[in-house]
C-alpha cells in the first residue's frame, strides 16, 4: 500500500482505515482502469471467440484441429482468454468485496478468485497452443 | 490487551427490496448476475479446448454433453449471457464518457441492451445453423 498523498492530513480515511489497509489501499485506479481497458478488448475478442465457436459447432475431431491451428484463430483465443480471464478476476472481485464481509470468508473468497481465473486462463492457453503446435494427434 | 467490544449495531441503508423496479436497475442487477454467468460459463469453455487437446475420445464425449439438449440450452442461456454483459458493458463505457445520462436516454439504452442482447443471440444461433 503506497501513500502517495502531498499531504497525509487531508483526508477522509480515518488513521485506523489507513493502517488496515480498507477501501482501495492506493491501487484502486489501477483496478478500475484494467478493469475498463480490458472490457474495450473483451468486445472485438468475444465477437471473434462467438464466431470461431461457431464455425467449431458440430466438427469432427479433426475438422476441428484444423480450425484452431490455424495461426490467426489462434493468436485470437490467446489474446480472448487473457483479456477475459483478467476481465473477469477483477469483476469477481469487486462482487466478493461488495457481498463478502466475513474477513477470512472474504481473504479465502478473493485468494480462491484468483486461483480460479490462472487455472482458467492456463487450461484454456494450453490447450490451444498444444492443438495450434500440431501436437495432438 | 483490550478486550474486544461488540460490534455497535447501526441502522442500515435500504435496499433493493424497497424499491420500485426501473429498467436501469434491473439491467444493473443482469449485468452484474450475467458478468458472474459468464465467469462459471468459462468452466465449459476450459474442459472443451482441454477435451479438443487430450484426443478424439474426450473430444466425443465434451461434444455429446454439449450437443444433448440441456447442453444446448445452457450454450444457449450462455451466448445470451455473454452478449448482455457486452451489450451492457459498452453502455457502462458510453456512461463513463458523461454521455446518455438524461432519463430518456439511459432507459431506452437499458431496454436496448436487452432487446439487443436477445436479437444478436438468435441470430449467432440462427447465423451458426445456416452458415457452417
Amino acid at each position: 500500500m503506497v501513500d502517495n498523498r502531498a499531504d497525509t492530513r487531508v483526508s477522509m480515511r480515518t488513521p485506523l482505515a489507513r493502517v488496515k489497509g480498507l477501501g482501495a489501499a492506493g491501487h484502486g485506479v489501477e483496478h478500475w482502469w484494467l478493469h475498463r481497458m480490458t472490457a474495450v478488448s473483451n468486445v472485438p475478442l468475444i465477437i471473434a471467440f462467438v464466431i470461431i465457436v461457431a464455425a467449431l459447432a458440430g466438427r469432427s475431431h479433426a475438422e476441428a484441429l484444423a480450425i484452431v491451428a490455424n495461426p490467426l484463430v489462434a493468436i485470437l483465443l490467446v489474446l480472448c482468454f487473457l483479456s477475459v480471464t483478467n476481465h473477469m478476476r477483477l469483476g469477481l472481485q469487486i462482487v466478493i468485496e461488495d457481498y463478502v464481509h466475513d474477513e477470512g470468508a472474504k481473504i479465502a473468497a478473493l485468494m480462491a478468485n484468483n486461483f480460479f481465473a490462472a487455472v482458467i486462463a492456463v487450461v484454456c492457453l494450453f490447450s490451444v497452443l498444444k492443438i495450434s503446435f500440431g501436437w495432438v494427434r | 490487551m483490550a478486550e474486544v467490544r461488540a460490534p455497535i449495531e447501526r441502522p442500515l441503508s435500504p435496499h433493493l427490496q424497497i424499491y420500485r423496479w426501473t429498467w436501469t436497475m434491473a439491467m444493473s442487477v443482469f449485468h452484474r448476475v450475467t458478468g458472474v454467468a459468464n465467469y462459471l460459463g468459462t468452466v465449459l469453455v476450459a474442459a472443451w479446448l482441454l477435451a479438443m487437446a487430450t484426443g478424439p475420445g474426450a473430444y466425443e464425449a465434451v461434444q455429446g454433453l454439449f450437443g444433448s439438449i440441456l447442453g444446448r440450452l445452457i450454450l444457449f442461456g450462455y451466448t445470451w449471457s455473454l452478449m448482455h454483459h457486452m451489450l451492457g458493458g459498452v453502455r457502462h463505457l458510453v456512461w463513463d464518457f458523461g454521455h446518455g445520462m438524461e432519463p430518456a436516454q439511459r432507459i431506452n439504452m437499458a431496454r436496448f441492451t436487452l432487446i439487443g442482447s436477445v436479437i444478436l443471440t438468435v441470430l449467432i444461433w440462427v447465423a451458426a445453423a445456416a452458415f457452417f
